[in-house]
């Protein structure tokens, strides 16, 4: 049987929904499965946002909340920073938005593998489900810190070194089972169900950027799963893959000569692929956030392509630059300070375009495009902090302070989950059908925006002084002068704030879907595909009986000449017209 | 060893380039009127399973070349000087050839199950598939070989590494047969050649990169 392009099929769509269980809970279709990762994802980042409140009110508080115990305090950081990234941030942009928005921005009826996308949830959920298991189990979870660096993690005086540390690398395994079934669905849909027109290069930026993102994910995580499978070894048969030799409790460990050098490299090889797994998808979809309410076509997208591949390209060659203080070769440390510098080369790129997007632009000041401003901000300010640590003798004593998680939450915590928030509002009333309330909204995005500075940005000056992190209370060290504890309760009041004011957006949500006015189909008046759907929300297979055809690029706004602000993507040009012989029109026109 | 690497990684850069350019020089802004053939604009005419398993391939390949990368870099003195080799059963050898075999017959079934009639098909399937479980079977022998010997201590990273590569070898291997027991069932249903005759051609792909990838690891484990 000669094999038939997707676009050219005709309506038969198969997994079609009879019962509520096939329609919401073992659904198969893209849409519902990415609404179903992003709940998940919300409510466990809920969890680890909780943690850090704690965090906070430890470190702000020392001798007052005495239920947080040192090894509570390390099992929150550990169990914050792993949920943040992989569990929240990887799961959101490409389990939530990726399912979201491949089929549709591309003019799909669904992932090529509708069954396995719903296997990759469902297991998704069981790596959640066993990771928030590890709170229960004897000795609490592992509390080696969000790195999991061996020898520590799994020898004695580690809270949760036996059980916590064992359900958290099965979660991970599991999480990676599910990413490797979901990012087999990403590519292969990318690259083969398009509809017919849909060019690589007339592709919106945002799946670009889930794309290559996706790309990263599948050579990058199986790092991770070896590092977690070793340590499995390590930690239940005794083998000595990472564990040297070492004392313990009075006691010498039957291994001898292991390498924890060797799971850092491992560790890292996925850690900072890890890094461009969440932004890469953040770009994209910024871009097309800035291009749609700017009215305007994105600077330099051709440009912008390129730098979101070669970003991934480089973001394997940059991983030992969170080693520098492990102790490495000269001439090493010197080749990842200069590939961790040319990386900011491509990523300059991109912020020059978006700010260039912008430039003489009719900005319409709405909820995704103040979030989508202050992305710009903060990301220029963490990538900035980035250039300092990229180089080694910098990084030295910078590495163990503040400034390093002033940096990291900046570029790779606060500039992503923008970017989400902003995408949330954005796609909401597609998803919903109703229009949210843009007044919360707007204070949804101007507390959480300030409130980041006002935690962030104090914290570089902290690393300056020299406030080592990780550390549970200061005591009274000398070096740190009063006015540092008075900046952490100031920082502490803010990161409690902006908790309580994330419910402010939870409260958006339902009313949304309770009170929220119809959007219409095409609100932002956006020329990608996914606004041109037959019905919103858009039904099962998204098209009704007829794939949409592609005949431009996903940035035609503001065209001289053009009735409308916007042309959709799927908007024949008609007859020979071009652009310049719509300018040509105008401009007669302009002369009557 | 890096320096390898290093130049590898940049001769399959510079061929990905090569093959994106063509898409990548694209000046999408002008109009270009009608909407092109998808497949001749992708250059992806291929079923959407076959695309699907060389991206689960390259996954693979990365987690097998990381395990390869980590026992050369456990093998390094600086790293630790309580590295001891350890003999290799012989078994090893037959296992070898068994897979072998089974590789050759899951491509006689992709060759017949294109022809008229598909003679000898469920032959083929079904030699590729045992010989294959025969290697597993082999494998745990190995295993246990090395479990009553002098040489058994955990602790010893080469030993380590032996249980662990042919492990993760062996379970991606029962993951094939997997599948490859359901084809079978339905060709022994005499199902259409056109429902089965794509997933012959995916698992005997699978099958011979599995080849391979025990061909690799096997020569790593002889030099060592």
């Amino acid at each position: 049987m000669a094999f038939v392009a997707y676009a050219d099929r005709d309506e038969v769509h198969g997994h079609d929904p009879d019962t509520f269980i096939t329609k919401y809970i073992w659904s198969q279709d893209h849409k519902v499965i990415a609404i179903q990762y992003g709940g998940v994802a919300i409510f466990v980042g809920l969890t680890a946002l909780v943690l850090s409140v704690m965090m906070r009110l430890q470190l702000a508080f020392p001798d007052t909340f005495n239920f947080i115990t040192p090894n509570d305090y390390y099992q929150f950081v550990t169990m914050h920073g792993m949920i943040m990234v992989i569990y929240l941030l990887t799961a959101l942009f490409l389990g939530g938005f990726g399912n979201y928005l491949i089929p549709l921005m591309c003019g799909a009826r669904d992932m090529v593998f509708p069954y396995m996308n719903m296997l990759s949830f469902w297991a998704y959920l069981v790596s959640v489900i066993i990771l928030l298991a590890s709170f229960f189990v004897p000795g609490g979870p592992t509390g080696a810190g969000w790195t999991l660096y061996p020898p520590q993690t799994i020898l004695p005086g580690t809270p949760g070194n036996e059980l916590g540390i064992l359900m958290m690398l099965l979660s991970l395994a599991v999480f990676i089972v599910a990413f490797t079934m979901g990012g087999l669905n990403y590519v292969t849909t990318i690259l083969q169900a398009r509809c017919r027109g849909m060019t690589l290069m007339r592709m919106p930026l945002s799946i670009w950027g889930i794309f290559t993102a996706t790309v990263l994910g599948l050579l990058a995580f199986p790092a991770l799963l070896v590092a977690s499978i070793m340590m499995i070894f390590d930690l239940l048969l005794g083998t000595s893959f990472f564990m040297p030799a070492v004392l313990s409790m009075g006691q010498a460990s039957d291994t001898m000569g292991g390498s924890p050098i060797l799971f850092q490299h491992l560790f890292w090889f996925f850690g900072h692929p890890e890094v461009y797994i969440v932004a890469l998808p953040a770009f994209g979809i910024v871009s097309d956030l800035l291009s749609v309410h700017a009215r305007k076509n994105i600077f330099g997208y051709r440009m912008m392509v390129w730098a979101i591949v070669g970003i991934g390209a480089l973001s394997f060659v940059v991983w030992a630059h969170h080693m520098y203080v492990s102790g490495m070769n000269p001439y090493f440390g010197f080749f990842f300070a200069t590939t961790t510098l040319i990386i900011a080369i491509p990523t300059a790129i991109k912020v020059y375009n978006w700010v260039l997007t912008l430039w003489q632009a009719n900005i319409r000041m709405t909820v995704p495009m103040l979030f989508s401003i202050g992305f710009i901000f903060t990301f220029t300010h963490g990538g900035l902090t980035g250039l300092f640590l990229g180089n080694v003798t910098v990084d030295l004593p910078l590495s163990d302070t503040y400034f390093v998680i002033g940096h990291f939450h900046m570029v790779m915590g606060v500039s992503p989950v923008l970017v989400l928030f902003g995408a949330l509002y954005h796609w909401m009333p597609k998803m919903t059908g109703k229009m949210f309330n843009v007044t919360l909204g707007k204070i949804h995005f101007w507390l959480t925006f300030l409130c980041t500075y006002a935690i962030y940005l104090p914290m570089h000056y902290l690393g300056i002084l020299g406030i080592p992190r990780r550390y549970y209370a200061y005591g009274g060290a000398d070096f740190i002068p009063a006015s540092a504890q008075s900046m952490n309760v100031g920082i502490t009041y803010a990161a409690i704030i902006l908790a309580f004011v994330q419910l402010i957006f939870l409260y958006n949500v339902f009313w949304t879907l309770f009170k929220g006015k119809p959007a219409g189909g095409n609100p932002w008046e956006a020329t990608t595909l996914e606004w041109q759907t037959p019905d919103t929300p858009p039904k099962h297979g998204n098209w009704g009986a007829k794939l949409p055809e592609v005949y431009r690029w996903a940035y035609d706004y503001s065209v001289p000449g053009a009735k409308l602000d916007y042309i959709p993507q799927n908007e024949p040009h008609h007859g020979h017209d071009s652009i310049e012989s719509d300018s040509d029109d105008a401009v007669d026109e302009a002369k009557e | 060893m890096s320096m390898w690497t290093l130049v590898i990684a940049l001769v399959c850069a510079l061929i990905v380039w090569a093959v994106l350019v063509r898409y990548l020089m694209a000046q999408p802004w002008l109009p270009a009127g009608d909407p092109g053939n998808l497949a001749d604009i992708t250059a992806v005419d291929e079923p959407a399973k076959k695309v699907g398993l060389y991206f689960f391939l390259c996954a693979i390949s990365s987690l097998f070349a990381l395990f390869i990368t980590a026992y050369v870099m456990r093998m390094d003195p600086n790293h630790g000087a309580d590295w001891f080799s350890i003999p290799k059963p012989g078994i090893l050898w037959i296992n070898t050839l068994l897979l072998v075999y089974s590789s050759i017959s899951m491509q006689h079934a992709k060759t017949v199950s294109t022809l008229n009639g598909q003679k000898n098909l469920k032959r083929a399937l079904m030699t590729g598939g045992v010989f294959a479980i025969l290697f597993i079977a082999g494998q745990l022998w190995a295993w246990e070989v090395l479990h009553g010997s002098v040489y058994f201590h955990l602790s010893n990273p080469a030993l380590g590494f032996f249980y662990l590569m042919t492990g993760i070898h062996a379970v991606h291997l029962i993951g094939g047969l997997y599948v490859w027991a359901r084809v079978t069932a339905k060709v022994f249903n005499n199902a259409q050649p056109e429902t089965v005759n794509l997933s012959i051609e995916l698992c005997t792909t699978y099958w011979h990169y599995l080849l391979l990838v025990w061909l690799v690891l096997f020569g790593l484990l002889l030099l060592t």
